[in-house]
């Protein structure tokens, strides 16, 4: 019980997470049976990329505390690098352009560390002005082929969703080992106090590109699930700023430096609007149009924000905790 | 000294903050392999700003060395990175110790072999032996260092580094906000280290009584710079070591408060 208190005070989790197998039984097993391709196309798939962004996200700023406004400059780099490869080098099969394409962000990440910003603008511009990266096409717009692994296409909404789901599955089991091991731990060293990490030896530089490469690479990864999977175009225009701050609120929402928060602060992201279009309908009836929405949209989020920074600044993950230690002692 | 060189030597060194503040002026100082030195002096004094220039951890404070040099066993570790001096075997304990709040102690413990990369099985003893030294940290092992009181996050802080095998240990201000009874009981287990295993230390303490006790030397640091020096025993019976301590004597430097002045 001692320990329950202690991961409540501090934000960090002792024990393996609970419900993860059922989590996934349910993912895989039940959810492809019975879903409707609204709930994949417009629910699903994109909380999975979602996920998966703020997941990389919260590598570097949750449990490096490193910044980065640019996360959906990365998620571009991503998808455009993953395009470029599909077209020019036909013969890679799929996972390996994923990979690759997260190979390539990471190495971004790596020079773009302290410029996310301005990586943020810089590099929708640079897809923009240079044709060759969208193989010239002239609305910039491209269309995205199906994914695949192997011989399989994922061409239905079910396959997108299910595709999406066994990458995101593979990169939480990386991101999990991550964040255990030697790394990890120096991560949140060097976030916790940065000069008694470099007292204790660890090299603070090289472990932050770690970290932003780390994070760069599973973000490219989400970039292309977002263009390929959810969108099934690239643009830049998918990726703007508005994306990064996005991210970062599933992150602060969620909760810093904990992996269940991504998908937690995701799920909010991906339904709140859904679900306040619905209320403000039922309420408000026509009056209640889409400028209204966004509008309400963002003093909630924003109200919600600042809510969370107060009163649980640990986020949704520290929250459930909460709940549950407290339905476990009654 | 049967020693042949001294494990370090601080040479003339002189550091300013901001290009402009001179926090050292030419200060020197050896420690012989073996021996326990205290650095003292008064707030301000340079004691601090000594200790972080041998760690080479004055940049991201805007500091820098100016002149001088600090040899570590005979070799130049002025301008080495703080992670790289580390590996050397020149270990620091920070001010306000600075445990990693949201690590558990033992983890705090494992990233000081982690940063060496002492294999997990020699690190496992290391632990132990951690634990042997400060009783205290086995019983508390899965307390995030956060929550754990200031007697034990130090205790911590120095199992930290001696988990990196240090030859040397550099410890800025150990009993700083630490109960007396606590204080005793870190420096009587510095001083069974130093006896135990050769290991040298250099501490600065503003608590000049209990540090003479412990230490075989001393300096005395006053504007940056060294003005007195000697066996712990003689400067313990030495009256104008309190003057000093107690930062009374810019009455001998009627033009003094350099410090003020630039």
């Amino acid at each position: 019980m001692s320990d329950v208190a202690i991961s409540l005070s501090t934000g960090r989790r002792l024990a393996p997470p609970l419900g993860l197998g059922t989590t996934l039984v349910l993912a895989y097993g039940i959810v492809p049976l019975f879903g409707t391709e609204y709930l994949f196309d417009a629910i699903l798939t994109p909380f999975l990329a979602l996920s998966l962004a703020a997941l990389g996200l919260n590598i570097l700023a949750g449990y490096a505390g490193q910044i980065s406004l640019g996360s959906s400059s990365f998620m571009a780099i991503g998808a455009y690098a993953a395009y470029n490869l599909m077209l020019r080098v036909p013969a890679l099969p799929m996972l390996l352009d994923l990979v690759l394409a997260g190979a390539i962000t990471a190495a971004g990440g790596f020079y773009l560390a302290v410029s996310t910003l301005a990586a943020q603008f810089f590099v929708p511009w640079v897809l923009n002005k240079f044709g060759w990266f969208s193989n010239n096409d002239p609305s910039g717009v491209i269309s995205t082929p199906a994914p695949s692994i192997g011989p399989v296409v994922f061409d239905t909404s079910r396959g997108r969703y299910l595709f999406c789901l066994v990458v995101v599955t593979a990169a939480l089991l990386l991101a999990w080992r991550l964040v255990g091991s030697r790394t990890g731990r120096n991560f949140i060293a060097i976030r916790d106090h940065e000069t008694a990490a470099r007292i204790v030896g660890i090299p603070v530089l090289r472990t932050k590109l770690i970290a932003f490469a780390a994070s760069s690479f599973i973000i490219g990864i989400a970039g292309v699930l977002w263009a390929f999977a959810y969108l099934r175009t690239v643009e830049p225009n998918g990726f703007d700023l508005d994306r990064s701050f996005q991210i970062l609120f599933i992150v602060i929402l969620g909760g810093l430096a904990s992996l269940r928060g991504a998908f937690l602060g995701a799920a909010l992201m991906v339904t709140f609007p859904l679900l306040l279009a619905r209320a403000g309908q039922a309420a408000l009836g026509t009056v209640f149009d889409s400028g209204m929405l966004e509008m309400s949209q963002r003093i909630l989020i924003g109200l919600l924000i600042i809510v969370f920074l107060i009163y649980e600044p640990a986020g949704l993950a520290a929250l459930l905790d909460r709940l549950r230690f407290r339905s476990a002692r009654a | 000294m049967t020693e042949a060189s001294p494990i370090i030597a601080i040479d003339a060194l002189h550091v300013t903050y901001n290009h402009a503040i001179v926090a050292l002026a030419g200060a020197s100082l050896k420690v012989w392999p073996g021996e326990i030195v205290a650095v003292l002096g008064a707030n301000g004094a340079g004691k601090s700003t000594t200790l972080r220039a041998v760690s080479n951890l004055l940049p991201p404070q805007r500091g820098r060395v100016t002149s001088g040099k600090i040899l570590f066993e005979g070799r130049d570790i002025t301008h080495l990175p703080a992670y790289r001096i580390v590996r050397r075997g020149l270990v620091q304990v920070l001010e306000g110790r600075h445990c990693f709040r949201s690590l558990t102690i033992e983890e705090n413990l494992w990233t000081g072999a982690a940063a060496v990369g002492t294999g997990s099985r020699d690190a496992r003893h290391d632990l132990d032996r951690v634990y042997d030294i400060f009783p205290a940290l086995r019983d508390k092992r899965r307390l995030p260092a956060g929550l754990a009181s200031g007697g034990e996050q130090q205790m911590t802080a120095i199992g930290r580094a001696l988990m990196s095998r240090p030859r040397m240990l550099v410890l800025d201000e150990p009993s700083m906000g630490l109960a007396p009874r606590i204080v005793e009981e870190v420096f009587r287990a510095l001083q069974r280290l130093n006896a135990g295993t050769g290991l040298s230390i250099l501490v600065a303490e503003q608590n000049s009584n209990v540090a003479l006790r412990y230490a075989g030397r001393a300096y005395v640091l006053e504007h940056g710079e060294v003005v007195l020096e000697g066996a712990a025993e003689t400067l313990r019976q030495r009256d104008d070591i309190k003057t000093f301590y107690l930062g009374l004597a810019d009455r001998r430097h009627p033009t003094g408060a350099v410090a003020e002045a630039v």
